[in-house]
């Protein structure tokens, strides 16, 4: 019977677009705006991709990981003595800015590293030498700072240009690929001393301690002991992006704005596929009820409806899911809005359209449940 | 285990016996008492005709024998197995291995073919689909519809279409045929024709028709004519009353 109820939901053409449609619309919203949030908070953690340490050491009152508070440099040394810390080194961080052959400014990620270790580098250099940083005035900017500063130029800016940073001149002796930031700005690496030189002078320079733990010992652990025996906060990689997530939900309109919109997907879903297979119901209803008076069993009846309005939402998904990743994979190039559709996204709008299609079915399953076989006596 | 109620017998040869069955519709003012007390009974190779007014209950009668309405008071037995007390999937298993329908409005499903119309009894008993649908072929071969196996209802006449359904209610070679107004929508040639073939299911060994109709046309194929009025048993004719009775009504 239940290719015949396959056949039956199929043969009316109308319905049938009607609740595909609108559950690949339900799915494509759902998914596509679930991935352009993930792909956004991936974004305000990107720093610890682009920097990738064990142990971010942060000044007490730190939040999230896009926050600076200044330490003292003497801090440093407070770190490296702690117990089960193999090394630590400083690090610069601040949005400084940068001035476009055309004069305009532009602010730009000021990123200094510990000169000796260049601990904290770019994940992949496109073009340059990364220990040319050592040398005076020099700097290591990423693609989009590529694109951002060479405005007003004929050619892109290229090694061996130079641009202003705060009236300094900067020399660029390599181009790196970053992970796009949440300020969405771009990346200037250079060495920690050389960052001072292009930042203000302040009493407190020092932004981040990036440390790693020796061999024996866990991250978590040797956070703990920072945490302990420096009064300094410190975080390891996934606690850091935790409370850097936990931010942006508690103190920005972000997660709200999306998940007003999912749900709003979610209530289309069930709103037009809910409404359209119940009238698909109805309209088959003296079919159905000539089915119960030939000795189909509600059992039956109930199992032929879950099958249709499953039928339906699996096609519906896989539709929207891969419109969704359709868009990713036209905007990625582009570089925002930021996607990100992983697993878990995915399984979300399964759920809902689970949900969507079982509360659908449910509405048919309880009018044919109620329904008398001798309505297909009356006229 | 599934409850096999395809040999039940009456060991008189009774096919369906009613005792003072009552039903009621609706409570209070709206409250209709369609069926008041009402005894029916019909024997094994029977075409039985059930005759009245509009709204002497005559559908009412027929949706209770069939199982597919619950009544209120009174005894059915059909092939010797009393209703009454059966569950309501027991009463829907016996439906689907004992009763043929034939439906006024055809009821058959517009998105499926003739011949996957037909296969729905053999496949709601569990009959492979091949097996059903080989079966259902021979079946429309049968009603003279050889050439309209994978047509939709659509494209069917309506006598084509209440061919059809007498395809769908014979396939499974159920024991008692339940028909309403057979040929109320249809011309004098197709709906003789159509009785004939009623005519021919109830004639064979253990079976028996049952039709609700206000066709006088049809009076001529009946065995019994049972007339009703106003939720009552008027009159069963049979033998010489009946050909009265046929005559009276030409």
């Amino acid at each position: 019977m239940y290719h015949l109820a396959l056949k039956m939901l199929m043969g009316d053409r109308a319905k049938y677009v009607m609740l595909v449609g609108g559950l690949t619309f339900s799915a494509l919203l759902m998914t596509q705006q679930n991935a352009v949030f993930q792909g956004l908070l991936s974004w305000t953690t990107s720093h610890m991709r682009n920097m990738r340490a064990s142990i971010w050491v942060v000044e007490k009152n730190v939040e999230q990981v896009n926050e600076t508070k200044a330490m003292r440099d003497t801090d440093v040394n407070r770190v490296r003595s702690v117990g089960g810390v193999d090394y630590a080194v400083p690090m610069f961080q601040s949005i400084l800015k940068a001035r476009a052959a055309d004069g305009s400014d532009k602010p730009v990620q000021v990123i200094g590293l510990h000169g000796a270790t260049l601990v904290g580098r770019p994940p992949q250099m496109v073009r340059g030498e990364l220990g040319h940083l050592r040398l005076p005035n020099t700097v290591v900017i990423d693609e989009l700072a590529v694109q951002r500063l060479s405005v007003g130029r004929r050619q892109p800016l290229a090694l061996g240009d130079t641009f202003e940073i705060n009236d300094r001149e900067a020399r660029i002796v390599g181009i790196c690929r970053t992970e796009r930031h949440f300020f969405g700005y771009p990346y200037v690496f250079t060495s920690y001393d050389q960052a001072l030189q292009f930042a203000p002078r302040q009493r407190k320079m020092l932004s981040i301690i990036l440390a790693e733990p020796k061999p024996g010992f866990t991250a978590e652990h040797v956070a703990r002991a920072i945490e302990r025996e420096t009064n300094l906060k410190a975080f390891t990689v996934p606690e850091f992006t935790v409370a850097t997530i936990a931010f942006i939900w508690k103190n920005t309109g972000i997660p709200a704005s999306f998940m007003t919109t999912i749900i709003l997907g979610f209530i289309v879903g069930i709103a037009v596929s809910g409404q359209t297979f119940y009238s698909f119901v109805l309209e088959n209803l003296r079919h159905l009820g000539a089915l119960k008076a030939m000795g189909a069993s509600n059992g039956l009846l109930a199992r032929m409806l879950l099958l249709q309005a499953f039928t339906v939402g699996l096609i519906g998904y896989g539709i929207g899911v891969g419109l969704a990743a359709g868009f990713g994979f036209a905007v990625m190039p582009v570089g925002q809005p930021p996607f990100l559709l992983d697993a878990r996204s995915m399984l979300i709008t399964a759920v809902a359209l689970v949900i969507i299609c079982g509360f659908a079915a449910l509405l048919g399953i309880r009018r044919v449940a109620r329904l008398e076989a001798a309505i297909v006596f009356r006229a | 285990m599934k409850s096999d109620y395809s040999h039940t017998h009456a060991p008189d040869g009774t096919a369906v016996r009613a005792d003072a069955v009552t039903k009621t519709y609706g409570k209070g003012d709206s409250r209709t008492v369609a069926l008041k007390q009402t005894s029916f009974s019909t024997r094994e190779g029977e075409l039985h005709l059930v005759v009245g007014p509009s709204g002497c209950g005559k559908t009412t009668l027929l949706s209770v024998v069939a199982g597919t309405l619950a009544w209120d008071q009174g005894q059915i037995e059909v092939f010797g197995l009393t209703l009454n007390g059966l569950s309501q999937a027991e009463i829907t298993t016996f439906r689907r291995q004992n009763i043929g329908f034939i439906f006024q409005q055809f009821n058959l499903i517009p998105t499926l073919t003739t011949v996957e119309n037909v296969s729905v009894p053999l496949l709601l008993n569990g009959h492979p689909r091949a097996v059903a649908e080989t079966r259902a072929v021979e079946m429309l071969k049968e009603v003279g519809l050889a050439d309209k196996l994978t047509k939709r209802p659509s494209d069917l006449s309506g006598g084509q279409q209440q061919r059809v359904a007498i395809a769908r209610a014979l396939v499974h070679q159920p024991r008692l045929i339940i028909c309403d107004e057979p040929t109320s929508a249809l011309d004098s040639t197709t709906g003789h024709h159509i009785m004939d073939l009623l005519a021919g299911a109830a004639r064979a060994p253990g079976r028996c028709v049952i039709i609700v109709t206000h066709d006088n046309r049809t009076y001529g194929f009946a065995d019994r004519i049972t007339e009703m009025e106003d939720g009552r048993v008027k009159h069963v004719y049979a033998g010489p009353e009946l050909h009265t009775f046929i005559q009276s009504h030409r």
